[in-house]
Order: C-alpha cells, then sequence, then structure tokens
C-alpha cells in the first residue's frame, strides 16, 4: 500500500465512500435542519447557544413591542436579526456535519434489505430449512446462506466454505473467503454469498448488527458526547456565566453616573462575548472527527475511543503485513568464486521458472529489475521438480540443463558436497539480518546463494520517525526469533520489538506499558488478539478478522489494514487539536470585541471612553452591530475548518503548541480586529449605519 | 521614574528571589514531617488533641478539620471582641464591638482577609490585638499553607487518596515556618523602632501647648506576622504608613519582602513536592512577571504625577505625592501597592485612594486577577493551579491529546470545579458592587462623586472577596450593610474557593500518574509560562473590564481633559 510519510488524515484517500466537504444536497437539508434544531429542547443541551437563543427572543420582543409603541425599533430589529443568525449558523453547522454522516447512512442502509434466510431445522441436514425473515432471527439459530444469498445477519461461518463479497460494508468489491474456523470466520450480514455455501450460527440480534451498529455511529444517532466533549461544555458554560455576571451587573454599576446600557446593546456585548464561535462548532467538531474515520473506512464504537487514540503512547503493530510486506522477497544473488552474480540470476530465474510462490515471482522479478533478465516462457518438455517439505528443494529440468535451488543445507546435502566458506560467510550474513538464503544449482554444480528478505514497506522509518517526535513509541509484534526480530526492528526504526510473541506476551506487555501510565493501541485480527485487543486502550480489530476479535476492539478497520493505526491516532489527534484550536480563538476573540462594544455602550456618560475606539468605528450603533455581525459570520466562516480539521503535523508536542498558539491564539486577537473594521466599513458604505 | 527608585525596587525583589529558595525547600521538608526540631513541642499539640500526624486524611476529613478549626476560631474571635470592654489587658478601657463589626472583623481575620473597618488603636485592646488577632494571624495562614500542600500531594503521587494531616499540617507550619520566622523578624522590627509594649497610651503636650495621645502596644510581633502570613491587619489604624507601625525605609523593606516572601517560596515548594523543580519555577515566574509589570505601571503612572496637581503648580518630579510617605516615597509606595494587592496581604504604607487612576486600577486588578500573583500564603499557589489547570486545559487540547498536568488528566470534574472556584470573585465582587451603586444605603457612605466613587465602591468589595483587606478608602465600611457584605464576601471568597480547590484536590489524588513523553507538552518553558499569564489575564480579569473601564479607565480619560466630579 501507498504509505507515504506525509499523510494528512484530513485527505481521505483510498475510500470508497466521501465526496466534496459541502454538498449542494447536503447544505440545502442543513439549513432546514438548522431551522427544526432551534427548539429550545434541543439547544439546551448546548449552553452557549442556548444562552443566545434566549437572549435573541428577548431582544425580538422588545423590537416588537418598541415598534407597536411607534418607538425607534430599526436598531433592535438588526441586533435581534443577528442575534438570529449566530444561533442558525450554530444550528447549521451541526446540522452539516450530520448531513454528510446521514448521506453515507444512506448507502448503508440500502444494502440492509430485507433478507430472507434459510433457517436450518437440524444441524446435519442442509436440505431441511425453512424461510425465515433476517428480522426474526435469533441468536445461536443456524442458517444456510448458498451462491447468490444475502447473509441475513452477523454471524460465525461453522461450517463450509465460501467466497463473500462485502462491498455493502466495506466498498472492497473483490470477494473474501470465508470459511469455518480459523481466523476468518466471521460474516457480516447484508453481505452477498457469491459461491459455495456456508453454514453461520448468528451472533447478533434483529436491530444490533454490525451494520445497524454502523447505520447509528455514523448517523450520529447514538451519538453520546465524549468526555472531552463534556469538559469542555462546562468550560463553555462557566465562562457563559462570567459574562452573565458581568453584563447583569453593568446594569447597577452604569448607573451610578449616568444610564445604563438599553437591552439590546447589554445583549449585544453578552452575545459577542460569550465563547458562541466554539459553542456553535463543537459539536460539528465532534460529528466531523467520526465523520473522517469513516471516510477513512475505520468505524469506531464510541468518540470515546477517537479521542483515546490522541492519547496514545505505545503502538503495538505486527510485523508481518504492517511494517514489512509480509512476503520474503529476493534482495540479492551471491556467487560462489569463480561464477558471476548473473550467472546465479540466470540460474535463480530459470529454476523458478515453475514456482508460483511469491518468494518464486519475487526472483523473477528481482533478476528482471537489477540484471534486466527476461524469464522466458516455461518450454515444451520441461520436468517440474515441485517443493516437498522433505526435498526443500525445487526446480526445473530443461534440454540445457537440470536448475536447482532450496534451502542451503538441504541442497548441498544433495549435491553431496561442502558449502565452500565464502558461501558459508554469506549464508550466516543472511541469517543473521533476518533473511532467508537459498541455493542455487545447474547440473549438480553450487553456483551461489539467493538472499530472501523480509522487506519492509518504504516509508515506514520516516513514519516511525514521525510517531517519535509525536511521543508515540512503537512496538514491533513478530513470531520470528530473536535475532531476525532485532534485525528487522532496526531497518524499520522501530524503538522495541517483541520476538517469538504469544498472545500472552502481547496482552502482557500491554499491561505493563499501561501500568507505568501509557495508552497502548494495537491491531489484530485473530481470537487469541481478543484479550489483547480489550486490554489495549484503543484496540483496532480487522474486519475480516473473527468474530471475537471484533468484539473485542473498540475500532473496526474495514479494510484490513493494520498500517492504518497509525492514521487512526492521527485523526484522534486531529479531532482534539481542532477543538483546543477552536476554543483558543473563540475566547482570544473577546478582547477586540471589548474595545469595539465598550467605548460605544459608555460613550454617553463619558464621551472621554471614545479613546478606546481603536479601530475608529463610525458610531456607536454600527461599532455595536459590526460586533455582533462578526460574531455570527465568524461561526460560518469556521464551518469548513471545523468539518475538515486542522492540519496536524506530527512534530514534538511544544513545537505544536507553539504554533497553534500563534495561529489561533494571536490570530484570535487580531482577527476580529480588521474584521468588525471592515464590516463597519461596508455598514457605513450600505449607509445602514 | 529615577534608578534609585528601581533600584529599591530591584533590591527587595531581589532578596524575595533569593530568599524562596531555600524558604522553598525548607517548607517541603516541614510538609514532609523532615524538620524536628522541635518534635516535643509538636507531640504535645498532638496528645492534647488526640491526635496521630502519621495517619493520612482523604479530602473530605481534612476539609472537614479544616472548617471546624475555622468554625471554632470565628466563634473564639467573635467573643472576644464582642467581651473586649469587660476582659482584662485594656488600658484605654475599649469597649466591645457591635455585633456587625465583630462579625465583619472575626470573618475578616478567619478568612486571612483583614479588612478592618474599625481602627486598632481606638477600636481594639491589647487583649483582643494578642490573643484575638495575633492568633488568627497564624492560624488563617497555616490553613492557607496546609490547603496549598494538600493540593500539591495530589499532584505528586499517582491513585492515592490520603492528602496528608491536617492537624499535622497547622502544627508543623505554624511552629517551624511561621513562629520562627515571626520572631526574627519581629526582633528586627523592634530594633528598627516599631513599639513592643503593654503600657497605656502616652499623653504628650505638643510644642503649641495641646495635648496629643500616643498609641502604643504590643505592635512590632504582630505586624511580623501580619505581613508574613499575608494577613495585613494594621496594629494601628493607618497600617505600615504609621510610622511607629513602619517607621523607616529599612524596615519598609523587611515588610515588604515579609509580604512576598512565603507566597513566592511555596511556588518552588510545589517543585520540590511534584519532585520537578522546574514546574515551581514556571509559577514563580509567572507571579514574579505580574508583579514586575503591575510595579512598573503603578510606578509611572505615579511618577507622572496628577495633571491637576500639575497645572495647579506642583512640581512633576516629585511626582504624585499625595497619601504617600515621604520617607518611601513614590517608588516604594507603587511596589508596596503592588506587592500588598497581589500577594493578598492587604496592608498599605499609602493610601490607594489618592494613587492616580491607572496607579489605583492595578492593585484592583491584581486582586481582580484572583489572588494568584503571587497570592496569599498558600491561597496564591491553590489559586495559581487553578489556572493551571485551566491553561491546561484550554491549551492542551492544542498538541492533540487530552489535557494532563504532571500526568494527571485533566477531565470535566477538574474543569468543573476549576470554574466553580474561579466563578466566586466575579460574582460577589461585580455582583455586590452593582447592587451597591444604586442602594441608597450603600451610597451613602461612598465620599466620592463621578468615577472615582465607583472606584472606591468596587476596590471595597474586591479586598473583601479577594481576601487581600486592603483599604481604598474614601468609603465609610463600618455600617450594617457595609459590614454584612462585605463580610459575606469574605467568607465566600475564602470558602467558596477552597472547598472546590480540595474536591480537586481529591480528584486529581485520585487518578493515576501518567509518564510523560515528547508528545505531552511540557509546562515549566517560556510558552507555558506566556500561556497562564494569558489565561489568567483572560478568564480572571476580562469580565472585570466593563466595571474597569466605567471606574479608573474613565477615571484616567476624564483628568486627562482637566474634568473633575
Amino acid at each position: 500500500m501507498d504509505s507515504s510519510p506525509a499523510f494528512h488524515p484530513g485527505e481521505a484517500r483510498r475510500t470508497t465512500r466521501g465526496g466534496a466537504l459541502l454538498s449542494g444536497p447536503i447544505v440545502r437539508r442543513a439549513m432546514l435542519d438548522a431551522v427544526v434544531k432551534l427548539d429550545p429542547r434541543h439547544l439546551v443541551r448546548n449552553p452557549v447557544i442556548f444562552v443566545t437563543e434566549v437572549v435573541s427572543i428577548l431582544v425580538t420582543v422588545l423590537a416588537v413591542r418598541a415598534a407597536a409603541l411607534g418607538e425607534a425599533w430599526a436598531f433592535q430589529a438588526g441586533i435581534a436579526l443577528w442575534l438570529w443568525l449566530t444561533v442558525l449558523f450554530a444550528t447549521f453547522a451541526e446540522a452539516v456535519a450530520e448531513g454528510r454522516g446521514r448521506a453515507q447512512a444512506e448507502s448503508l442502509r440500502r444494502a440492509r434489505t430485507e433478507a430472507q434466510a434459510k433457517l436450518l431445522l437440524r444441524t446435519d441436514d442442509r436440505a431441511l430449512w425453512l424461510p425465515r425473515a433476517a428480522t426474526e432471527l435469533r441468536v445461536g439459530d443456524l442458517v444456510l446462506a448458498e451462491a447468490g444469498d444475502l447473509i441475513p445477519s452477523d454471524g460465525e461461518v461453522v461450517e463450509g466454505i465460501a467466497s463473500v463479497n462485502e462491498a455493502a460494508v466495506t466498498g472492497e468489491s473483490a470477494p473474501v473467503i470465508r470459511e469455518s474456523g480459523g481466523d476468518r470466520s466471521a460474516v457480516t450480514g447484508g453481505t452477498l454469498v457469491v459461491s459455495d455455501w456456508i453454514v453461520v450460527r448468528i451472533t447478533a440480534a434483529p436491530g444490533s448488527t454490525f451494520l445497524d451498529r454502523m447505520i447509528s455511529l455514523v448517523e450520529g444517532a447514538s451519538r453520546q458526547k465524549t468526555p472531552n466533549e463534556i469538559a469542555l461544555d462546562i468550560l463553555l458554560a462557566g465562562m457563559t456565566i462570567f459574562f452573565l455576571i458581568a453584563v447583569a451587573t453593568l446594569v447597577g454599576l452604569a448607573s451610578w453616573n449616568g444610564q445604563p446600557p438599553s437591552v439590546a446593546v447589554l445583549a449585544a456585548l453578552l452575545v459577542t462575548l460569550i465563547p458562541t464561535t466554539i459553542g456553535g462548532l463543537l459539536s460539528a467538531i465532534g460529528i466531523a472527527g467520526m465523520d473522517r474515520l469513516v471516510r477513512f473506512n475505520v468505524l469506531a464504537t464510541s468518540g470515546r475511543a477517537v479521542e483515546a487514540a490522541g492519547d496514545v503512547d505505545v503502538l503495538l503493530l505486527d510485523k508481518t503485513g504492517t511494517i514489512t510486506l509480509g512476503n520474503r522477497q529476493a534482495a540479492g544473488f551471491i556467487p560462489v568464486p569463480g561464477v558471476t552474480e548473473r550467472d546465479v540470476a540466470e540460474a535463480a530465474v530459470l529454476s523458478s521458472l515453475a514456482d508460483e510462490t511469491p518468494e518464486g515471482r519475487s526472483i523473477l522479478a528481482f533478476a528482471r529489475e537489477r540484471y534486466g533478465i527476461e524469464a522466458p516462457a516455461l518450454p515444451e518438455g520441461a520436468r517440474v521438480i515441485p517443493f516437498t517439505a522433505q526435498t526443500r528443494i525445487s526446480g526445473l529440468d530443461l534440454p540445457q540443463g537440470g536448475y536447482r535451488k532450496g534451502a542451503v543445507d538441504a541442497l548441498v546435502r544433495s549435491l553431496g558436497g561442502e558449502v565452500p566458506a565464502e558461501l558459508r560467510a554469506a549464508v550466516d550474513r543472511i541469517a543473521r539480518a533476518g533473511g532467508t538464503p537459498l541455493a542455487v544449482a545447474k547440473d549438480g554444480r553450487l553456483l551461489g546463494a539467493i538472499e530472501l528478505k523480509d522487506i519492509v514497506k518504504t516509508g515506514m522509518r520516516a513514519r516511525f520517525d514521525a510517531l517519535r517526535r509525536m511521543g508515540i513509541r512503537t512496538v514491533m509484534v513478530t513470531g520470528d526469533n530473536r535475532l531476525t526480530a532485532a534485525a528487522i526492528a532496526a531497518e524499520a526504526g522501530v524503538d522495541d520489538f517483541i520476538a517469538e510473541a504469544t498472545p500472552e506476551d502481547k496482552l502482557a506487555y500491554i499491561r505493563k506499558a499501561q501500568a507505568e501510565g501509557r495508552l497502548v493501541a494495537m491491531a489484530g485480527d485473530g481470537t487469541n488478539d481478543a484479550p489483547a485487543l480489550a486490554q489495549a486502550d484503543v484496540g483496532l480489530a480487522m474486519q475480516t478478522g473473527t468474530q471475537a476479535a471484533r468484539e473485542a476492539g473498540n475500532m473496526v478497520d474495514l479494510d484490513s489494514d493494520p498500517t492504518k493505526l497509525i492514521e487512526v491516532v492521527e485523526i484522534g489527534k486531529q479531532l482534539l487539536i481542532t477543538r483546543g484550536a477552536l476554543t483558543t480563538f473563540s475566547i482570544a476573540n473577546d478582547v477586540a470585541k471589548y474595545f469595539a462594544i465598550l467605548p460605544a455602550i459608555f460613550v454617553a456618560s463619558y464621551p472621554e471612553l471614545g479613546a478606546l475606539n481603536v479601530m475608529g468605528l463610525a458610531s456607536p450603533e454600527s461599532a455595536i452591530l459590526s460586533a455582533v455581525i462578526f460574531n455570527a459570520l465568524i461561526i460560518v466562516a469556521l464551518v469548513p475548518l471545523a468539518l475538515r480539521g486542522v492540519r496536524y503535523v506530527p512534530v514534538g508536542a511544544a513545537a505544536l503548541l507553539r504554533r497553534n498558539l500563534l495561529i489561533y491564539g494571536l490570530g484570535g486577537v487580531a482577527a476580529p480586529f480588521l474584521g468588525i473594521k471592515i464590516i463597519d466599513v461596508i455598514l457605513v458604505l450600505l449607509g445602514i449605519a | 521614574m529615577t534608578a534609585i527608585g528601581w533600584a529599591q525596587i530591584a533590591l527587595i525583589l531581589g532578596l524575595v528571589v533569593a530568599t524562596a529558595v531555600p524558604l522553598g525547600r525548607y517548607t517541603a521538608a516541614v510538609a514532609a514531617g523532615h524538620v524536628t526540631f522541635l518534635a516535643p513541642v509538636e507531640r504535645l499539640f498532638y496528645a492534647a488533641g488526640g491526635v496521630d500526624p502519621a495517619r493520612g486524611m482523604g479530602w473530605k476529613a481534612y476539609t472537614l478539620a479544616m472548617l471546624a478549626s475555622n468554625a471554632v476560631g470565628f466563634l473564639l474571635l467573635y467573643a472576644i471582641l464582642r467581651l473586649q470592654g469587660v476582659l482584662p489587658l485594656n488600658p484605654e478601657g475599649v469597649g466591645g464591638q457591635s455585633a456587625w463589626l465583630a462579625f465583619n472583623t472575626a470573618v475578616s481575620f478567619v478568612t486571612n482577609t483583614n479588612w478592618q473597618a474599625y481602627s486598632g488603636e481606638s477600636g481594639l485592646s491589647y487583649l483582643s490585638q494578642m490573643t484575638g488577632l495575633t492568633v488568627q494571624n497564624f492560624i488563617s495562614a497555616s490553613t492557607g499553607i496546609a490547603l496549598a500542600l494538600a493540593l500539591s500531594r495530589a499532584f505528586a503521587a499517582g491513585a492515592v487518596k490520603d492528602l496528608g494531616n491536617y492537624w499535622a499540617d497547622l502544627v508543623r507550619i505554624t511552629l517551624y515556618l511561621l513562629l520562627p520566622l515571626a520572631l526574627l523578624l519581629g526582633l528586627l522590627l523592634v530594633a528598627g523602632g516599631v513599639p513592643q509594649s503593654l503600657s497605656p497610651y502616652i499623653q504628650a503636650t505638643t510644642l503649641e501647648g495641646g495635648t496629643q495621645t500616643i498609641p502604643l502596644g504590643p505592635a512590632a510581633f504582630q505586624v511580623a506576622i501580619k505581613q508574613l502570613g499575608t494577613n495585613g491587619g494594621g496594629f494601628f489604624g493607618v497600617n505600615s504608613a504609621y510610622p511607629f507601625e513602619n517607621p523607616t525605609p529599612w524596615t519598609n523593606l523587611l515588610q515588604c519582602w515579609a509580604i512576598l516572601a512565603i507566597p513566592f517560596a511555596l511556588a518552588l515548594t510545589f517543585g520540590h513536592i511534584v519532585r520537578d523543580i522546574r514546574q515551581g519555577w514556571a509559577l514563580f515566574a509567572v507571579m514574579m512577571g505580574f508583579v514586575v509589570a503591575g510595579v512598573a505601571i503603578v510606578y509611572a503612572a505615579e511618577a507622572g504625577g496628577n495633571p491637576l496637581h500639575i497645572a495647579a503648580g506642583v512640581d512633576p518630579a516629585t511626582g504624585n505625592m499625595e497619601g504617600k510617605e515621604v520617607r518611601f516615597g513614590v517608588a516604594l509606595s507603587a511596589l508596596w501597592a503592588v506587592a500588598t494587592t497581589g500577594a493578598s496581604n492587604g496592608s498599605v504604607n499609602a493610601m490607594h485612594d489618592s494613587f492616580t487612576p491607572l496607579g489605583g486600577l492595578v492593585p484592583m486588578l491584581m486582586i481582580q486577577l484572583g489572588e494568584v500573583l503571587p497570592g496569599g500564603v498558600g491561597s496564591g499557589l491553590y489559586g495559581m493551579l487553578v489556572f493551571v489547570l485551566l491553561a491546561v486545559f484550554v491549551a492542551g487540547l492544542m498538541v492533540g491529546r487530552t489535557p494532563e498536568y504532571l500526568g494527571k488528566k485533566v477531565g470535566a470534574k477538574e474543569v468543573k470545579l476549576a470554574m466553580l472556584a474561579v466563578l466566586i470573585l466575579p460574582a460577589f465582587i461585580l455582583g455586590f458592587s452593582a447592587v451597591a451603586a444604586v442602594l441608597p444605603v450603600a451610597t451613602a457612605s461612598v465620599q466620592d462623586a463621578g468615577p472615582h466613587g465607583l472606584s472606591e465602591l468596587l476596590y471595597a468589595y474586591t479586598s473583601g472577596a479577594g481576601n487581600n483587606g486592603s483599604a481604598f478608602g474614601g468609603l465609610t465600611a463600618d455600617t450594617p450593610w457595609f459590614n454584612t457584605t462585605i463580610g459575606l464576601a469574605m467568607l465566600f471568597g475564602r470558602y467558596g474557593v477552597i472547598v472546590p480547590v480540595m474536591a480537586i484536590a481529591r480528584a486529581i489524588a485520585a487518578k493515576p500518574k501518567l509518564a510523560a513523553s515528547s508528545g505531552t507538552f511540557p509546562t515549566h518553558t517560556p510558552l507555558f509560562i506566556g500561556l497562564l499569564a494569558g489565561v489568567i489575564l483572560i478568564l480572571g480579569g476580562l469580565q472585570f473590564m466593563p466595571a474597569l473601564a466605567l471606574g479608573p479607565v474613565a477615571e484616567h480619560l476624564v483628568l486627562a481633559t482637566g474634568k473633575t466630579f
């Protein structure tokens, strides 16, 4: 797979569903939903915006009353309008985020057709079954699924083998093999059997299948506030109370010398001071974070798991398939004295012509790449010597000679000789480096050796370096012996490794790291991974894995690519950073708003306070209105950022903080000065104020 | 501003830094029970109270013990103040305080505020001064330090319940830290000319033939603990501006050092307790940064003088000397004003009411920012840690991890309690001020019209709720309204913060201590120091801006135009 280190989780790739950040239908639907969401019973969950709504109602009533009494009402109406827009923009942000999830849920729902199940009456007779609606299946029922059938619900294959198209869930249309026993026994409701048959024991009650959970997750229906979101909500509610006190007491304090400001003006001051920006965008950020994972084909069982991903200190990665390509590949030809490398290469190619294993293919590919040797077609009359576990040798007898390759000791013994010292040294070196040496012979003469290596995926070292800068230790888990493991670990650049790892070793390693106060993430697929997946703070299960693994993890990767654990961590971090950045921005905005509104409010009592009008705003009314308008517009302006997430750069925490403080802290102080001034100028040009 | 003025300021602040290092380490040793030179005396207290000093207390037991001891202290002091007229050691025959005043005074001294709605020389007997106020000066200071130690311990260890033993903390701090320092400082002050006498007041005949009453009393040692314990209640009415309470620039240097010494040292004690002294220095730097900035503003404002005076022909070179003692001058008055308000002390060596508007704004803001710069003994540290939690929470997210401080995750519970603690000051300061500004029974006590009058009102509640105790002046505070409302402000300003803080201590203590990595953002760097300062200004200060705009800011701008009220 592509594993370029410059990956940014915001830029979804390899996705099967997704689309533009804001598409027409979603926006149109969101506009409608935004109005529906004005229901105070819904808004009360969001204290900042709820207060804004209450204040909007109050000012609206006052404006209407003023109009009815024939008093000046335009200013109050203007304030009321923009206060309402502030609320609407906030609900719109949430609606857009939800809309994007809903679009994905729709495509999932199409897969959840009302399947008819073939309920088996007896375990030993596949011919005896009753039709039964999928929704009426119970846990433990046995059903038959044959070619062309939709698998009615989640379950475990207990008999048979079949190829299954899981595109409904994973988006990947190439069929996968599902068979009883082993690590490929889990099937998902809504997927299609393409060939053969399987007997499935149902493991999920109706309505709680994997697909159901996926739909409710991406729709945000079962969305609960995450712990960090709750904490942030409390902070924002607290700040709202701060400013409620500050504004309410102004009535008394301003009465000391002069008239207290009007309710509309106080309302404007309050709403601009309370953190409406982050308050309006908070739930959108959370929904979008989950959404990013889904687009990335990873499903988290809860938002809590996504946050935990941001906190991970230790990543446990399986060597095979994650760090290395998984198959040993040819990486060199070593001749014995008197033979050229090219001779070895040619012999190796001819001996491998009939070898269909990945190792055999890699020899042909390597010879072509390195020496330009094109493999000829298998000639007529060639006799194939197949590999057997007994001989550990394979080859080809051609008219021009007999070519053999095989385990060094086995081949040399069959030739009846000794390994030359030079070759022995090369062979030992290869074994020490974690590779596998193969000997090559032609017509009974030893020519040299082929070096097969576990190839580390390109770019992994850079990824691990980036993780290290983020403060995350990477640990390679492998069944290899210590020597081999150490060599690959060094080449890949991981921080630690567990060699000859058993599932118990993994579990013990995770417990130890947790006892030291570290959070651990791991990926796994087998049943024996389940305890470790459950113990890990973030357990990424593979969709192709067993049901046990999928239940134990708190995330499932639909692409079954364990490397994605790294991106999952980055998405978790990005979610938290976005929240923090917009909170900082929102709070920092207050400074400029004071400079806009305070002189405007008090200029009647103390004309000298006009000196604080550093922006040179045209009039008290335009100053107040500009601040309110800026406050509303900034929410809409930041919706794309909230949905996309702040760009995450894998650098150390100190550098990251400096960078984000500069952009969102200082930027948050400066931006409104500029924004409010521009709006004021426009208001003057339009002749509104 | 003059070089000599800055040299004086630098000398005192330098002394504070120099003594903070050993004092911080020593206090940590006292807290750990490693200092034992008075062990027999210590054991006597434990035996009398039936206390096992080695037995740890959970947050509830610790907090209840503290509240109980403070309640007893309050009742005792209230009784003494009410009954002082019939009690001994009362050579001037001072009568008992009224119920309103005694309530206010007792609350004031138990809460380490030392707001004084009375005048010491005419309102208190020697017995009240010595057994009432001086005792509370020690106890309220030890209480604050004990609570700060309990909170510090919560950050030090992983997954514990035990926050230390309140009684042991109280006894050890009093015995090993406050008493020796107060004894030493008291002797130095006696040497510097502060009276320590039980004789009646002296009736002197002046050159013009009139009679003058010269008040005396056991002042020196009470003054020592009033400064060291950031209490601030003057033995005499005009506090450390009075020649007998603070006779010379040298006693001024000692007292000003004493105001700041322990609060600053406690920041380093925190570093020792969490076994990372850099954390202590970071808090220290934030505190010192604000003090230096505050002094610079006040000094500049006061040295600039009052434009109306200058227009009337006063030499601008002297600066604004109204309300200042000639023996201290502008620089030392500016430093003291910032130190006493920053440190929640409340003693004064000049009249804050007579400062220029900006010179008066800074002391008020130093209190409003939460009394954490460096704050009262103990209360400054725990208040600062509350701000640290909030700073870490907001900014910590920006490094992509759920926030943590010293390996302790900051979650919803801590944020809720921290916000509750921070909410107390604006609620009581702004709430009471707003009501008082429109209530005739309150406005009648205010001396000045216009923005300055509002400043006088605002300052009184700021001082009370912030447990500072200094008076701006210009306010007749001994009325049932002010005695009651300021009394309430002091009570809530103290215990309304302490209870959430102790609940924070419990929540933090219970959490596992996570290992740091390069993914956790460091909390000892200049970046963090700047961040923490910003959070204090924004979360602590923003809500006061409208009120300050109507008070000192308006006054400053109006004054420049030459207008008066």
